[in-house]
Formats: C-alpha cells, sequence, structure tokens
C-alpha cells in the first residue's frame, strides 16, 4: 500500500467536523438517547446505494495488532478496489484503547474500523462511539455465530461489532506429569481440587495449575462458566454490579480454598517469569481460552507432544458447561464518512470464507462463525504438540457449551480490570481473604460508577 | 576576582553597541521561548484549565472549581504515593549522590588506573534506557528462575523476595541507584576538573593529604553542583514513573494504579478515564516538586551566611 500524505489532507478535517457536529448533537440531549445515527429505524441500505459506494474511490483507516492483518486488508482491496485501506497498528490491548478514546475526543484521527474485543464494546457503545451495523448490512449475519457469540456483539436492537475470534475455555495440561504424579484428569472442580492436593504432595516443586492475581479476564471466564452473571449495561446510564451472587462466591470461595492451602501457584501471567514456568513445567495445567493451544506452542516448543486438551472441570458432574475468556470483533466508529464501505470491510475479512480461513490457518485465531467450526478441515486437524489430538475440534465442541444467555459488561471494563488487581487480584497474590477482596472489588466498582453518573443496580 | 570586570566594555561610550547586544540576544532567546511557550507553558495552562471541571462518563463535562485539587487532598491514594516518594527521596538520594561524590572523588584523585574504563563504567548504565533496565533487573530479581534467587537457594538462604510489598520500593530504589550514578557522578567529576589544580599545589606545599584536598577544598568547591543534582533528584524522584511502571508486570499486585503520583495521575487518565482529576493530580505534583526543590535550595543557601 502506498501512502498518500497529500490526499489524505481533507479526510482529518472533514471527519473531524462531523464529530463535532456528533458531539454536538449528543452532548445536549440529557435523556441518553440512542439517536446517534438518526434513529433506529432505518431501513437496510438498497443494492444500489452499495454497489455505488463500493465503486466510489474512498480511504478508510484500519487500526488493528493482530499480526499480519495487512494480508486480509490486500485481499479487500483487491476485491474492491476503488476502496483504499489504511491499516495501522497502534499498539496492543490498552494501548490501542487508550488511542482510540484519545481521537475520539479529540475529534479527529480517529479510525474508520477498529478492533475491539467483547468485553470492552459496551465502554466505546457509552457516548454513541460506535455505528449500528445492521441498517449497512445486506444479510442477516444472525445464523452463522454460536448464539453466545451473537449475544456478545449485539444490544439494544444494534449489532456493534463483526465477530472475528473467540476464546472458550478448555483445559490444557501435561500428560506426562499428570502420569508422573498418578493424576486423572479431574472432570469435576471437586475432582480438580482433589488432583490438586495429590499432584502437590506427588511433586512438591510445582503445582497442579497457577491461579493468577492479575487476570481478571480468565477470572471472569471462570465466573462466566459457573453462571454468574456479574455485569451488565442498558446502554443509558444504568449499570448492574452484582458480585456478591451465590455463583460468584461459589468460584471465589472455591480458589480462596485451593489458595490457601498452597495447592496451586499464584504467579502473575503473561510475563517472562511465567513463561519459562510453563516451558519448566512449574504448572501442570492451564484453564485457558481457545486462542491458548497455538499460544502455548509458541511459549514451550520444547515441550511439544506432552500436552493435551480437555473440557474445563465442571460445577456438577454430568453438567458440559463453559465461559468465554477474550477474542475480538471489528467495530465501525460512528465518526466514520464512509459507513457502508467501513461496514463491508468489518463484514468482509471476517466473514467472506478466503480471509475468514486465513485468520484461522495463518493467523491462528479462533474462529467464531459456525461454517468454519464445523467445517472438516478445522476439526479434522491434527496437532503434533498435543500428541496428534484434534485440538480444534475439542475446542469447537467446547465452544458449544459457552452458555446462550446473555453475559454482559460494564461501560468502564478497564477500570473495573485496573481495579481487580488491586483488591480481588491482591488477595489472590498474598493468598489472602479473598472474599473480602471480592466485596472492596465491588464497593469499588460501584462507587467507580456512581462517581460517573451511572445509576448501579 | 577583580579581573572579570575590566572585560566589560565601559558604560557611556558603548550604549549603541549594547542595544543592538540586546537585540541580538533577544534573537538567541526567542526559538527556545517559542518552543518553550509552545510545549511548556501552553500545555501547563491548558492542564490547569482542565483541572478546574469534571467530566462524568455519563453528564458530561461541568465547571468544578477547585473541586479536584480539594478532593486529591484528601485521597489516600495521591497522598499515600507522595509519602512513599518523600520516603525515597530521603533514604535513596543520599546514597545514590554520596556513590557518585565518592566515585568522583577518586576519579578526580589521580591515583587510579584505567581512569576512562572506570568512569566508562559506572556511566554505562544511564545510557541503558530505564525500560530496558527495569526490564533487566525484573528478570535479576525474578523469585524462580532469576540468578538472585537460584544463588539464595542453592546457599540455603531461601528465595529472596524482592519483588514483594516490603521490598518493592528497596528494589526500585536499587534500579534508580544504579541507573543515576554514573549521569550525578560525570556532573560532579566535571565540576571537579574545573577547579584550578593551583589550589591543589598550595595545599600540597603546605602538607595537605589527599583526603584533606577533598573535604576542605573540593567538596565545598562542589556544593554548586552537589546542589543541581539534588534538585534534579528531587524532580526525578516524584516522578518516578518508568520503573514502577515495568515491574507491575511482573508484579501487577504489589505496584497498584497509584504506586507513585505520575503512575496514578497516568492510570486515572487512560484507565480510569478521569483527564482532568488526573490533571489536578499533576498540578499539585507540580507543586509539591516545587515546594520541596525551593525549601532544599533555602536551607543550602543557608549553610552559606
Amino acid at each position: 500500500m502506498k501512502p498518500q500524505p497529500f490526499r489524505r489532507t481533507a479526510a482529518p478535517v472533514v471527519a473531524s467536523l462531523s464529530a463535532l457536529a456528533l458531539v454536538a448533537c449528543t452532548g445536549g440531549s440529557e435523556d441518553g438517547s440512542d439517536s446517534g445515527n438518526g434513529g433506529g429505524e432505518t431501513d437496510a441500505i438498497t443494492a444500489e446505494e452499495f454497489e455505488e459506494a463500493m465503486s466510489t474511490p474512498t480511504e478508510l483507516t484500519f487500526w488493528s495488532w493482530v499480526p499480519d492483518i495487512q494480508n486480509q486488508v490486500d485481499m479487500f482491496e483487491e476485491a474492491y478496489p476503488e476502496i483504499d485501506v489504511e491499516y495501522v497498528n497502534v499498539g496492543q490491548g490498552a494501548e490501542h484503547y487508550q488511542q482510540m478514546r484519545t481521537a475520539i475526543q479529540a475529534g479527529s484521527g480517529a479510525p474508520d474500523v477498529a478492533q475491539v474485543e467483547y468485553q470492552h464494546l459496551a465502554s466505546f457503545r457509552l457516548g454513541d462511539n460506535l455505528l449500528d451495523l445492521t441498517p449497512y448490512l445486506q444479510e442477516d449475519l444472525s445464523g452463522q455465530y454460536p448464539d453466545w457469540v451473537w449475544s456478545q456483539v449485539t444490544a439494544d436492537d444494534g449489532l456493534w461489532g463483526i465477530p472475528q475470534d473467540t476464546g472458550p475455555l478448555g483445559n490444557l495440561y501435561r500428560t506426562d506429569l499428570f502420569e508422573e504424579a498418578g493424576i486423572e484428569v479431574p472432570t469435576t472442580w471437586d475432582e480438580f481440587a482433589q488432583a490438586a492436593a495429590d499432584y502437590r504432595d506427588a511433586m512438591p516443586d510445582s503445582y497442579l495449575t497457577n491461579m493468577p492475581g492479575n487476570d481478571p479476564g480468565q477470572f471472569v471466564g471462570l465466573l462466566w462458566q459457573a453462571g454468574a452473571r456479574p455485569f451488565a449495561y442498558d446502554g443509558a446510564e444504568t449499570v448492574t454490579i452484582d458480585l456478591d451472587s451465590p455463583e460468584v462466591l461459589q468460584v471465589v470461595e472455591y480458589w480462596q480454598g485451593l489458595i490457601a492451602d498452597d495447592l496451586v501457584s499464584v504467579d502473575p501471567d503473561f510475563n517472562d517469569q511465567w513463561y519459562q514456568a510453563l516451558a519448566n513445567g512449574k504448572y501442570a495445567s492451564w484453564q485457558v481460552a481457545a486462542w491458548g493451544p497455538v499460544f502455548l506452542q509458541g511459549t514451550a516448543g520444547d515441550t511439544s507432544g506432552l500436552w493435551a486438551a480437555s473440557t474445563l472441570p465442571q460445577w456438577e458432574e454430568g453438567q458440559n458447561v463453559s465461559g468465554n475468556w477474550g477474542g475480538s470483533t471489528d467495530a465501525v466508529l460512528s465518526s466514520t464518512d464512509n459507513p457502508i464501505a467501513a461496514t463491508e470491510l468489518a463484514r468482509w475479512i471476517n466473514v467472506e470464507e478466503e480471509p475468514a480461513t486465513r485468520f484461522v490457518q495463518e493467523q491462528f485465531l479462533f474462529p467464531p462463525s459456525l461454517s468454519i467450526l464445523e467445517s472438516e478441515d478445522f476439526l479434522a486437524e491434527e496437532s503434533e504438540f498435543y500428541g496428534g489430538q484434534q485440538v480444534n475440534a475439542t475446542f469447537a465442541e467446547i465452544s458449544e457449551t459457552v452458555p446462550t444467555d446473555d453475559f454482559g459488561w460494564l461501560p468502564f471494563m478497564d477500570y473495573a480490570y485496573s481495579s481487580y488487581n488491586e483488591t480481588l487480584g491482591s488477595a489472590i497474590a498474598d493468598r489472602a481473604d479473598m472474599v473480602a477482596g471480592l466485596e472492596a472489588w465491588e464497593a469499588d466498582l460501584i462507587e467507580y460508577a456512581e462517581s460517573q453518573g451511572f445509576t448501579v443496580q | 576576582m577583580t579581573s572579570t570586570t575590566t572585560l566589560r566594555p565601559p558604560r557611556n561610550s558603548q550604549s549603541l553597541l549594547r542595544r543592538r547586544e540586546a537585540r541580538a540576544g533577544y534573537l538567541f532567546v526567542l526559538p527556545f521561548m517559542v518552543v518553550f511557550i509552545a510545549m511548556l507553558v501552553v500545555p501547563l495552562a491548558y492542564s490547569g484549565y482542565l483541572s478546574m471541571f469534571r467530566n462524568q462518563l455519563v453528564g458530561g463535562v461541568s465547571f468544578v472549581g477547585l473541586d479536584n485539587y480539594v478532593r486529591a487532598l484528601g485521597d489516600a491514594t495521591f497522598t499515600d504515593g507522595v509519602a512513599r516518594m518523600a520516603v525515597f527521596l530521603v533514604i535513596q538520594v543520599p546514597i545514590m549522590l554520596g556513590l557518585a561524590l565518592l566515585f568522583a572523588l577518586v576519579l578526580d584523585s589521580g591515583r587510579l588506573r584505567m581512569k576512562r574504563f572506570v568512569r566508562l563504567s559506572i556511566f554505562i548504565p544511564y545510557a541503558v534506557p530505564g525500560v530496558i533496565s527495569a526490564l533487566m533487573w525484573g528478570y535479576l530479581y525474578g523469585p524462580d528462575f532469576g540468578p538472585f534467587a537460584q544463588m539464595g537457594r542453592a546457599i540455603g538462604l531461601g528465595t529472596p523476595q524482592f519483588l514483594s510489598a516490603e521490598f518493592m520500593l528497596f528494589s526500585i530504589m536499587n534500579i534508580v541507584t544504579w541507573g543515576f550514578i554514573g549521569y550525578n557522578m560525570i556532573i560532579l567529576y566535571s565540576a571537579l576538573r574545573s577547579i584550578p589544580t593551583e589550589i591543589y599545589e598550595a595545599a600540597r606545599v603546605d602538607g595537605a593529604s589527599e583526603v584533606r584536598i577533598a573535604t576542605a577544598i573540593k567538596i565545598p568547591a562542589l556544593r554548586p553542583a552537589l546542589v543541581l543534582t539534588s534538585i534534579f533528584s528531587v524532580i526525578g524522584t516524584f516522578q518516578l514513573f518508568n520503573e514502577p511502571n515495568i515491574l507491575a508486570t511482573i508484579a501487577p499486585n504489589v505496584i497498584g494504579s497509584g504506586y507513585t503520583p505520575n503512575l496514578y495521575a497516568y492510570n486515572l487518565a487512560f484507565v480510569g478515564q478521569e483527564v482532568n482529576y488526573a490533571a489536578a493530580i499533576a498540578f499539585l505534583l507540580g507543586f509539591v516538586i516545587m515546594v520541596v526543590s525551593y525549601v532544599f535550595q533555602l536551607s543550602t543557601r543557608k549553610g552559606d551566611a
């Protein structure tokens, strides 16, 4: 892609003007009506409008941190020669969102299309920063995804992002260490607790698993599995914070028991120390999302062939339920001047078979769409790292067991996660009173929400 | 010291030249002033302006006057952070400057072999970017695979907990000291080099030892340089950010969002989206730095009189 510094200059000006207009609209309405885009009753665009938009020379900006996503962008540009996409990687996760918020606040420089993780969609919907894609799509995508995935991108009769990948939770474990310790793969959390104790007796230098105090994403995934629905947002001014439900307490008290007895380690994850520990067998298992298998392959290459994948332990015998940890969508910002082309970019790279398959085969994203989840090629792939196991098939089955009822999020998940690290997460790291930590987390979230003007339920 | 006055041109005869010189002077200062105003004064004024408002996620922007400042003064996270930095200042800065002074004196004593090599070795850590050095020390401190931990276990002392809540501040002090000794040493050393050597010769003729020369001549002559390095250190301490921010990835539950006031302002703005409150915190922090620096300067000036 060629940089075009001169043609570029007009775009930000126009973008900033329209963003100003938007701010003017939304700033005035105190009751937070969702009519940022001229009312929700807009009819879908016609085929002619679509054709016209896609054959008019247009420039789009796309922010994402998915490695090599330029490949998909190139394919899109080939399919639509008039559309010129400038792909930018402004950083991963928190950094990416900071840049987005800064650009939105500045009123210029925001991308047309951006990668947004499921749990952050709500925070960008706040202030009407996301475009409802429904009117700009010519087909109904709802049937193409598992219900739980669809429920993550839809709310208030709007579609706020196109699913790109997901992270249903499973269990990766070291077959050799399990054998050495004489342990069976636990199928329930009760068995898991027993196994943690037995494993610790047999292998005093290592642990059955690690429960990091800095990974609210994983912990929330486990809450999801247990049936807890701690967060919700109505799209306007009301949030739900429910962290003292029996389901949440069940999970917290369970891990409290394991942690207090030193049956699991409490190392923070995703840092060098933890990578080495994973590779060195300090942890014999990892309760991780569907993106975990490939990640582990890169981190603990020397242990190839020693790992296997299974479902998460269950709370009740005979149950088969999972939760989700991570995954992303491509969302369109409401400040875009080209909603049709931007929506088509988000749709095309994630829905069309060729680019979507490349995400799975080359970028190793775990596919959200049923067509790939059910395809023979995907399911039959045998992984050497996992001793020839069809890991994709395992996680595709797990994906079907994520509960379909709505798991909601707060419109300020980055604050919620940061606060977790200082409350419940700290209690985990210090092997302290986790229930007190949980209460502190809830109290802090409620205080923050109220100070930001939300009504808390 | 009369020689300097004779160098100046006589007052009355050359006023035209002086005016021209003055104009040239302003011209030379202009580029600095432009950058200074654009990059410092304007942003400062803007954040001062921002700090008077409150922007809620729901409800939008409202003018609140000094509310943010009042809130900050009663905010334990902020005051704890400032107190933590005060502890840091009182312990770390004297150690760092003491060692820098010692090294500078040793280098200057002329009794050292491979002087250049030694000077460079002490200075090199400063050339390592703060982020890299924090990463490096993070690895060294590691409780499982870090070399200190492995040594500790090998000789039966157990695993030293450098990254625990009790020792974290000292671990950061160590990183900062390691990184900035060389920098301060160079400032002190160059100040030492500017002392005329005749004074030393005179002292030696009078029978003064090297230690006596150091305490009676060199250190007093270093006073301005020591004041300068101290003030830099005061500013650096209260603005501590890189080291705790990097170590937060390996000890996320020890280093909270408000571990240092600077980190707190950053997290308020970018995690909690409380830009206005963050501006107030940053302003207050600047005020604290100003007061501490001023008090320090005042106290050293009193010593002169």
